[in-house]
């Protein structure tokens, strides 16, 4: 999908980190483009306040569309959380803390791309982008939730990709390597920043690879 | 007599009534040829019942749908008393009488009445304190979805959203729509038809007072896309999906047949009846109604008085289910009565 003034895009988690990043660069690029997080951005006026885990998602999908002042083609999957931090193993962890990680990283998603599916399958177009992870693909110690709702985002993902197949509808899930954000810092805070990629480098290169064809059900970022 | 839906159902268990006899909706495409539009309602449902108290009574809001933009401060309703809706509207307890300036509480938020309706007590103008995407945020956490008394369980948000719904303009659900899924319509392409959407405010379909139920439905916003109204111009046949479809477009319809190619956009005041001269909709496609129903009387512009009767008898020999999730009919004009249609025809090669 090429980039246009005609386009409106939803970014959840749009007010740190990646999901800033790509905010401000699809606006720089023409999209009108909604940022949603639980914490309020006065200074952004299509801020929308919701939580993707608990909110609605007909009523996010209702509210992104009249911010956006028409139907939203891109919506990207970039919120997200790792759970307690730091990070238990399965052992230590609470269901109620691994259902809440699985609301937010994969059911939240999965229901706000229904809500969002059905004027973009009647336009025609869109392009619906999933947030995954390295920890979707690997074992690492205490990442099983969150490893595990990133597994599952990308499954999903498959599926919709071939239910959508020749419908205009574009669908993928992108790795975004490692970068200098507060989830990172969350994460792992003792490891050194300057080793890390810079979210707006990240996201510009996704950017960019998303507008070629054809685009593959799952990318790394670093390797675009 | 027809029975109602007790709950929803999975689209595909949907049938079909026209003049041919119940198919499925599996089958609704073979009804469809080349030169054939489908126009269908795009407007997705907001929750619009607010429970709240005023001078220490409980009192219902249902939300009448927005003639302007859909989330203004001012913004009209209609009030239910007591109770909830496991109870017939006709029947419920009696709103408390309201004055201009009272302010009814709903969880922290104070709303005031800025206006009463002369001709029923129960239509008032309310102003509530936020205007846009705070009001919608508030709606979506506060409001529930408009129930249906003929159902057995509670309707979630997502139970009263079409396939392809977008702007949050109904405040109860364009309903013939919902099993209208992207396979449907993809059938239906498929066929050499084709397929548009309009927005209409689909409206209350009840109100629980007899004066007020008279005046239904209420003037309702819509917007014709400019793609629409192209590909209502080169149609042969114009099938409306739903009632909501088929009052936008004979609403629109000088607009349509005369006005520039463009988006149109208007309140749709009018009433179809029996003696409504159609100038748009040739077919329309739409639930399960019976003789006394508003949508029944709709049906009349379609075809005569024996020919609905004679498609009601099949519905209830049928055992076909009326109202919200029921089963649908597909009533079409004998022959296009149109003398001097100025629209445009398909032009021959
Ligand atoms: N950083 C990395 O090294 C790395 C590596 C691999 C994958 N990722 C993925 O990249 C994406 C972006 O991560 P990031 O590092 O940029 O994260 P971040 O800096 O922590 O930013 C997260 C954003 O999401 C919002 N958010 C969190 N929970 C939310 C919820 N329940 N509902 C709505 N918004 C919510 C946050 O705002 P509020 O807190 O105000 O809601 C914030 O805007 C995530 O999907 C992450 O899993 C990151």
């Amino acid at each position: 999908m090429n980039f246009d003034n005609n386009l409106r895009a939803l970014v959840t988690g749009g007010t740190r980190g990646l999901g800033q990043a790509l905010v401000q660069q699809l606006r720089e690029r023409g999209v009108t483009t909604v940022s949603l997080a639980r914490t309020a951005d006065v200074d952004d006026p299509l801020f929308l306040a919701a939580d993707v885990g608990r909110d609605d998602a007909a009523g996010i999908a209702a509210r992104a569309r009249e911010l956006a002042g028409g139907p939203i083609d891109i919506l990207i999957h970039n919120a997200s959380t790792l759970g307690p931090v730091p990070m238990p193993a399965l052992a230590d962890l609470h269901s109620r803390d691994l259902a809440h990680v699985f609301e937010v990283n994969t059911l939240g998603p999965a229901r706000l791309t229904r809500a969002l599916l059905g004027p973009m399958r009647a336009q025609g177009r869109g392009l619906i982008l999933a947030i995954s992870s390295d920890a979707a693909v690997h074992g690492y110690a205490g990442w099983g939730a969150y490893g595990a709702s990133k597994a599952a985002l990308d499954s999903l993902t498959r599926s919709l990709a071939a239910e959508l197949e020749g419908t205009g509808v574009a669908v993928a899930s992108v790795d975004p390597t490692e970068m200098n954000t507060k989830m990172h810092r969350d994460a792992l805070p003792d490891v050194d920043p300057g080793t890390l990629a810079s979210p707006s480098d990240i996201a510009s290169r996704i950017l960019t690879r998303v507008q070629r064809t054809p685009l593959p059900l799952r990318f790394v970022a670093e390797a675009v | 007599m027809l029975r109602a839906a007790h709950q929803t159902r999975p689209w595909r268990a949907t049938r079909v009534l026209d003049r041919y006899g119940v198919s499925s909706i599996t089958e609704l495409a073979t009804r469809f040829s080349p030169g054939d539009l489908l126009v269908l309602n795009d407007a997705a449902t907001v929750p619009a019942s607010l429970h709240g108290q005023v001078a220490g009574r409980s009192v219902e809001l249902r939300l009448v749908p927005a003639i302007g933009a859909p989330f203004s401060s001012a913004r009209k309703a209609v009030l239910f008393g007591a109770g909830d809706w496991r109870q017939d509207t006709d029947t419920r307890e009696p709103p408390p009488a309201l004055a201009i300036g009272d302010r009814i509480r709903i969880a922290d938020v104070s709303i005031e009445v800025l206006q009463i309706d002369s001709r029923s007590p129960r239509l008032v103008t309310l102003r509530f304190p936020f205007e846009g995407d705070s009001f919608a945020a508030f709606l979506y956490r506060e409001a529930r979805v408009v129930q249906y008394q003929h159902l057995t369980s509670a309707l979630a948000l997502e139970d009263v959203q079409t396939p392809y719904g977008g702007p949050a303009w109904s405040v109860e659900m364009p309903s013939t729509g919902r099993p209208i899924t992207f396979e449907v319509l993809d059938q239906i392409r498929a066929r050499g038809a084709k397929v548009a959407w309009l927005t209409h405010a689909a409206g209350l379909s009840a109100t629980g007072d007899p004066a007020l139920d008279q005046m239904l439905p209420f003037p309702e916003r819509y917007l014709v896309r400019k793609e629409t109204v192209r590909a209502i111009r080169s149609a042969r046949r114009v099938i409306a999906v739903g009632t909501t479809s088929a009052r936008a477009l004979e609403a629109a319809q000088d607009a349509i047949r005369t006005g520039p190619a463009s988006t149109i956009e208007g309140v749709a005041r009018n009433k179809i009846g029996p003696s409504t001269p159609l100038a748009i909709v040739d077919a329309i496609l739409t639930g399960v109604h019976s003789p006394g129903e508003s949508h029944y009387e709709l049906l009349g512009a379609f075809v005569n008085e024996e020919e609905l009767a004679r498609m009601h008898r099949v519905a209830e020999e049928s055992g076909l289910r009326a109202h919200e999730f029921g089963d649908l009919m597909l009533v079409a004009r004998e022959r296009p009565t149109r003398p001097t249609l100025a629209r445009p025809r398909r032009r021959s090669p």
